[in-house]
């Protein structure tokens, strides 16, 4: 018996300000209309324009269950496009990435679209003479996504027609991509490497929010980054471990993170580690300072490298972590079902050893292997059976709440508060809604 | 102490059923201090520096992980993951001359449960092995995941 569908109070009404209906994170009908409007209503990633270096090369991605491909044309401009021939509906391209040339072929009757979607041939045209084809929308070609913006080579794709820009929906949470693109010495980044792909049976929020969770690392941590730090202090020759070094900070005391604050913007992004983090320490790398300082200047490749920001969260569903030019993208599957992609960047014209590192932080933190990994997955999937519990129907998010709190201004916070989990939950019944209460909007019946 | 088809074999048999009996410790001690026990996640892969791994852990890391097995607030291990190797006949790729190293490629199905859930991997093991001391010892011990590029359960233990 659908009890969410069309009915904005009731969505509304999952969320309190200090705590959060177990539905949000349990229900399939919820979940389904995430699907048809939070995902479609929001600016969502699909790629970097590294992935699609040549003529023709197109991904496949999948937004709020819509198959899509992202090609780019001969001139170089990048589309975005339902995955479906105008035809029968045959998905037209199956594989992750690739090259198609010069056009997309159907491979069931060889309806042929140019790369900028438009329809380039109909086998055995004839048969639709004086038929109309041409006021059909198949007519048209590939059917567009309504908006795509391509920033500092980062793609993302919003489903639903007007609604806030791109510049409205990031603001200034865009920073933290301008300083992982900034550390580069040419300015620019190559995803490089294939994402580590980690199945958790658990509600993709779950994953959002503890991106921002300070308040875990050195309980839920203890068994790998405690053993690990033990071991070194025991047993170490005394030098450096690559892999201590990263993961000693997890250890780090409350107080720590009380320190490096969290800063929350609009529409629900937000990151930790406003001063200071825990990618804050790492060894230098030789040659690395003097490249930026040649490309940018001593003083501006200071500021770029002070710039240590921990975990920003892109509402809905990603986390770019720029001193280590990493993101985790958080695919939502089912209410209870979360596939984790963590991708890897090189930044152009750095030292190979500065790519090394973002492979190790990848391999040690992101992996379906990593043990660190596994005690925060550990977790995610307990709450996920606990939230099943009658009688305790609201997940608790009001550590440091304040009665005056908003969400539509950028604040800095103490850095153990929620602030931030509340402050995407805030932006999420807003985009769920968005498009019911607007019945025109396009794609909220599809 | 010479390396042939039958003390490989023997090794690497050994080698397994240390895992699946849950020797962890004595495990460690098959590896030489500057091993590695590498899972690629890239097909082919030859780098294991710039190219993304699953795992490409020092004796220092493998260690990090024993541990952490039997540590008490180990909240992953409750209940405790066990597993099952079952493998093919290994074949020795590359030998020495002196028959001091060698390399051998042994194909694997991997079974790894916890609690009510199993899970099943298949793959290629590749081990370089060289004496040491009188007895034989893991310089590398390669773990080819078939599937390393699907999305991929929490894998706890050693394959």
């Amino acid at each position: 018996m659908p009890h969410y569908a069309n009915s904005p109070d009731a969505i509304k009404a999952l969320i309190r300000p200090r705590e959060i209906h177990r539905d949000a994170y349990v229900s399939d009908e919820i979940f389904d209309l995430e699907m048809k409007h939070l995902f479609h209503n929001t600016w969502v990633y699909v790629g970097h324009a590294s992935q699609l270096p040549d003529k023709g090369d197109y991904l496949g991605a999948e937004v709020g269950r819509q198959p899509l491909i992202i090609v780019r044309h001969s001139d170089d401009e990048i589309h975005a496009f339902y995955n479906r021939c105008p035809h029968k509906g045959v998905r037209v391209t199956t594989e992750e990435c690739g090259n198609a040339g010069r056009f997309f072929r159907c491979p069931y009757h060889a309806l042929s679209f140019r790369t900028n979607g438009q329809l380039m041939a109909v086998p055995l045209k004839k048969g639709y003479e004086g038929t109309k084809l041409e006021d059909n929308i198949a007519h048209r070609g590939l059917f567009p996504v309504a908006q795509l913006k391509v920033y500092r080579e980062f793609i993302f794709v919003k489903l639903n027609p007007g609604g806030e820009s791109f510049e409205e929906f990031f603001g200034d949470s865009l920073s933290t991509i301008d300083n992982m693109v900034d550390r580069s010495p040419a300015g620019k980044l190559v995803a490089e490497g294939a994402p580590l792909r980690f199945m958790h049976n658990c509600n993709w929020k779950m994953l959002v929010e503890n991106q921002t969770d300070t308040c875990h690392p050195m309980v839920a941590h203890e068994a790998s980054v405690g053993t690990a730090v033990d071991i070194w202090n025991k047993e170490g020759d005394g030098g450096k471990h690559p892999g201590v070094e990263m993961l000693a900070p997890f250890m780090s005391p409350y107080e720590f993170f009380e320190g490096i604050g969290i800063r929350v913007w609009p529409n629900g992004h937000g990151h930790t580690g406003v001063s200071g983090s825990i990618h804050a320490d790492y060894s230098e790398i030789p040659g690395y300072f003097e490249k930026m300082t040649e490309s940018y200047g001593e003083e501006r490749a200071k500021a770029i490298l002070d710039e240590v920001r921990h975990n920003t969260v892109y509402f809905p569903n990603i986390m770019v972590k720029g001193p280590i030019q990493n993101i985790r993208v958080f695919k939502p599957v089912a209410a209870n079902r979360t596939l984790v992609e963590s991708w890897t960047f090189r930044m152009v014209d750095a030292p190979d050893q500065l790519f090394a590192r973002t492979l190790i932080y990848n391999r040690f933190i992101n992996a379906s292997t990593s043990i660190v990994g596994h005690d925060d997955h550990e977790m995610y999937e307990r709450a996920q059976i606990g939230l099943t519990c009658n009688g305790l129907e609201w997940v608790n998010m009001q550590r440091l709440y304040e009665e005056d709190e908003t969400y539509d201004q950028e604040a800095v916070v103490n850095g153990t508060s929620e602030r931030q989990m509340r402050n995407q939950f805030n932006a999420w019944q807003r985009y769920m809604t968005m498009s019911m209460e607007d019945e025109s909007a396009v794609g909220a019946e599809a | 102490m010479k390396l042939d088809l039958q003390t490989a074999s023997d090794f690497i048999y050994r080698e397994t059923r240390m895992l699946d009996e849950g020797h962890f410790e004595q495990w460690l001690e098959l590896f030489t201090r500057d091993a590695h026990y590498w899972m690629p996640a890239e097909w082919q892969q030859t780098d294991p520096l710039l190219q993304p791994s699953l795992m490409y852990e020092d004796w220092f890391l493998l260690k990090v992980r024993v541990q952490r097995l039997t540590a008490a607030r180990t909240f992953s291990q409750k209940p405790k993951s066990r597993s099952c190797h079952v493998l093919q006949a290994p074949q020795i790729d590359e030998l020495s001359d002196d028959a001091q190293h060698c390399r051998t490629w042994t194909p694997f199905h991997y079974t790894e449960i916890r609690g009510d859930d199993s899970t099943a991997f298949s793959g290629w093991l590749k081990h370089e092995l060289q004496i040491q001391d009188d007895t034989i010892k893991m310089q590398l011990k390669r773990v080819e995941l078939l599937n390393f590029d699907a999305p991929l359960p929490a894998i706890q233990l050693f394959i």
